[in-house]
């Protein structure tokens, strides 16, 4: 796994962001001590620790790096990237970055919430997840989505109240629907029931 | 309901059932197995001559057996198509013919014993699941008496008597002696809220229920007396604290405290022991009838429709959404939506709520007309790819060709491949990488994990959908565990390629982990089975090699398993203590001159 030496010109320009989260992160890891290590790392250009990444005001502050310090990838490290990935490669692709050239280090769900008794294991593993994620970033490759045709129709399976709900929303839309229902007749509960809360009217 | 069933853009399929779901997001291909009704649909007026012919008499499940149906029957007078439909195992008439009473009474010759079952291919783009639920079976909660004593109703049951259109047109009877009951009980969390039977949740809906119930019984009857035994009543929602002041205003007894026992009196009715947490005694009370408030489970379905679609399931069974607050009606696998009771249980208005919130979120992915695809598929390298076809050979897609006889490189359909990676991990030669999960990016990970102190961390890898999100889930749950775990995520734990085990033993770390969905939940169908193949393989080496195989290991956690998550750390925190760092020295030795 040994690659050449790249030129100092192609360096990648790395900035990393560890979020506070208000209390959620910052009450176990010190996240200060973690922006710090991580700007002793290799292409890390910028490293801070920030109140909230998500926020308005915490997007534009990357934003700004990215632009003001010519950034080419970002770690941002703060929850899970089942949560805020979608969120952050926006913000990275709203200045012209590639989306991919992100990654995120999970501080929150897989490390302060879950060692709120021991602050400095956990500082100590932020700053690994962290340094994980600059490790990562350094070699990820831009990629573009490719545009594929859709079957412009719904299969909802269920006939019961919300099955029938959801069927006649995306009818009245103009999307075809494909309604499927193992009884006889559509209905379910719903249709065995006599007068229903709380307006106390018929339910058919 | 006439609307859904007229509506140009609804095709309809009734007493069908989706079997099988290919394919992904923008273009499931769905096969849907549609039972023969044996009456044309479209034909019949819902007459009901064939029903008067039918000798076959039997408990009609509308009315939760409490009236008669025929072989031949309407499920309901509403019903919707508005056509009968024959019950082929009850029916006599099925070939070779020996009744055809019904044929000889239909004057519009709709019944057609020779109608087959069918097999349906449809194409969609989206998919709402909206299984629904089922009423808890009171049978095993006998101290309630319910099957043995049959003025115990349950509330659906109850619901069937008072409604016009049930089998005593509205009248509330009591089964024993069709009199009207003078008093009735509810008896509320059957089946909901008990660690012991039945499920430990609230099912949502059954306090309002019987708030409702009461005063149409006060409606019924003003002076009937009413009692509801209950833990607490959970009014919470938009005009539910209204009915409930109505309903103890008009004289309902809430007594606060679920009976001990039920005895049944010479004259059919029932004897109630309870113990009244407000007064702190043991209470007796004389009811006519007793109703007891079921719970809701998921629908026995959900299963199987879990398994097609690749999605995860709660602890309770029910579905489980992306995200609780920011995504509550998609699935995780994109293009899958949930609404109504398949989600947890739900009143009429929450259903209707996010059947319109699902629907919207199907319109918005289809608004266009096309589809972003994730650019996250694997690539060939066509200079090292030697034709072997083992790529091939595991794409639980079938989105790699190779032909193996002309020696032709592999080919990715990059519009059928799901990004498991399984192709990358197991080409012998690298010659197939994945995007944005290359071995270079994930080595950089094991590596920059054991560059210091390899000795106190543990390397785990989990797959995007289960264990990751199970660690996850254990963090949203606050749920404790030793620090000393590091999880790098891939898509699927089929992507974990051997070279990253070895990588981390010759890095020093003391136990490697490798998680993934439970078999059969996988999420790139059964590419977890590779998993499991690779690490028994990758185990079998390391005993050649003189580690020990403990040190490697293979846990499957789904999506919902916080708890397992967090046991399985503490044991992987135990196995790492009982690594010494002689044995750690000796792997990396071994190791060293990349024998393996």
């Amino acid at each position: 796994m040994e690659r050449p030496e790249k030129n100092q010109a192609d360096r990648p320009r790395i900035g990393v962001y560890v979020c506070h989260c208000g209390l959620n992160i910052a009450k176990t890891v010190d996240c200060a001590k973690v922006a710090e290590q991580a700007a002793g790392l290799e292409d890390v250009v910028v490293a801070k620790d920030i109140g909230y990444a998500c926020s308005e005001p915490g997007q534009q502050s990357i934003k700004d790096d990215i632009m003001e310090h010519g950034l080419d990838r970002v770690v941002v490290a703060s929850c899970s990237p089942r949560l805020h990935e979608p969120t952050f490669r926006k913000m990275v692709q709203s200045v012209g970055m590639n989306p991919y050239l992100l990654d995120m280090a999970n501080l929150r769900e897989h490390c302060s919430w879950v060692h709120m008794n021991e602050p400095e294991a956990a500082t100590e593993k932020a700053s690994d997840l962290t340094k994980m994620a600059v490790a990562r970033v350094r070699g990820l490759e831009p990629l573009e989505p490719e545009r594929l045709p859709l079957t412009k129709r719904t299969l909802v399976i269920g006939a019961g109240v919300a099955g029938i709900q959801a069927a006649l929303d995306l009818a009245d839309n103009g999307v075809d629907v494909v309604l499927v229902e193992r009884r006889p007749s559509i209905g379910g509960m719903m249709a065995q029931l006599d007068k229903t809360f709380p307006t106390m009217d018929c339910s058919i | 309901m006439t609307d859904a069933g007229r509506h140009p853009r609804i095709k309809l399929y009734t007493l069908s059932e989706v079997v099988d779901v290919k394919g992904c997001v923008g273009n499931f291909d769905v096969k849907i197995l549609k039972k023969a009704r044996y009456v044309d649909e479209k034909e019949c007026t819902a007459c009901g001559d064939c029903a008067q012919a039918c000798p076959v008499v039997r408990a009609d499940e509308f009315n939760h057996g409490l009236s008669s149906r025929k072989a031949i029957y309407s499920p309901f007078p509403q019903a919707v198509p508005s056509a009968y439909v024959i019950n082929i195992n009850e029916c006599l008439g099925n070939n070779p013919a020996v009744c055809t009473k019904c044929v000889d009474a239909c004057d519009k010759k709709c019944i057609n014993f020779h109608m087959s079952d069918e097999e349906i291919h449809e194409n969609v783009g989206a998919i709402v699941v909206a299984t629904g639920l089922e009423p808890y079976d009171p049978t095993e909660m006998d101290e309630y008496g319910y099957t043995r004593f049959e003025n115990v109703l349950t509330s659906l049951e109850f619901e069937r008597l008072v409604n016009a259109g049930g089998p005593s047109k509205g009248e509330l009877v009591r089964p024993t002696d069709r009199k009207h009951p003078r008093s009735i009980g509810f008896i509320q969390c059957v089946g909901s809220r008990s660690a012991r039977k039945g499920a430990s949740y609230c099912s949502n809906v059954c306090c309002m229920n019987t708030v409702k119930s009461t005063l149409v019984l006060k409606e019924h009857d003003p002076d009937v007396n009413v009692k509801v035994f209950y833990i607490d009543i959970r009014a919470f929602g938009k005009g539910f604290e209204d009915l409930y002041t109505r309903s103890r205003r008009l004289g309902v007894h809430y007594v606060r405290g679920l009976p001990g026992t039920v005895e049944e009196l010479p004259d059919g009715s029932l004897r109630v022991a309870v113990e009244n947490a407000a007064t702190g005694s043991i209470e007796f009370y004389d009811l006519d009838m007793l109703v007891l408030a079921v719970g809701v489970k998921p629908a026995a379905s959900t299963r199987k429709i879990q398994e097609m679609l690749g999605l995860q399931l709660t602890p309770d069974g029910f579905f489980l959404e992306a995200h609780p607050k920011l995504q509550p009606v998609d699935a995780a696998t994109r293009g899958v939506f949930y609404a109504g009771c398949a989600e947890g249980p739900k009143d009429i208005k929450e259903s209707v709520t996010q059947a319109s919130a699902a629907a919207a979120r199907a319109i918005r992915l289809m608004h266009d007309g096309e589809i972003l695809t994730e650019p996250i598929t694997s690539r060939v390298i066509v200079e090292l790819c030697r034709s072997c076809g083992k790529c091939a050979e595991v794409c639980p897609y079938n989105a790699i060709t190779v032909d193996v006889k002309k020696k032709a490189p592999a080919v990715v359909t990059t519009a059928a491949c799901a990004g498991c990676g399984t192709c990358a991990a197991e080409c012998p030669f690298d010659a197939i990488t994945m995007n944005h999960f290359t071995d270079e990016q994930i080595v950089d990970q094991v590596d920059a994990l054991l560059a210091v102190e390899p000795k106190e961390k543990i390397l785990a890898f989990a797959c995007n959908w289960c264990s990751y999100a199970g660690a996850d889930y254990a963090g949203v749950s606050r749920l404790q565990y030793p620090p000393n775990v590091r999880l790098i995520r891939t898509m699927c734990s089929g992507r974990v390629d051997e070279d990253f085990i070895w990588r981390g033993f010759a890095q020093g770390a003391p136990v490697v982990l490798v998680s993934g969905c439970h078999i059969g939940d996988c999420h790139y169908i059964d590419a977890n089975h590779w998993t499991a193949k690779r690490v028994e393989k990758v185990r079998k080496k390391m005993e050649k090699l003189g580690i020990r195989p403990e040190r490697l290991q293979l846990e499957w956690v789904s999506a919902a398993e916080g708890v397992r998550f967090a046991k399985i750390m503490r044991g992987l925190e135990q196995l790492r203590q009982s690594v010494t760092p002689e044995e750690i020295a000796e792997t990396v030795n071994v190791l060293k001159d990349g024998k393996k």
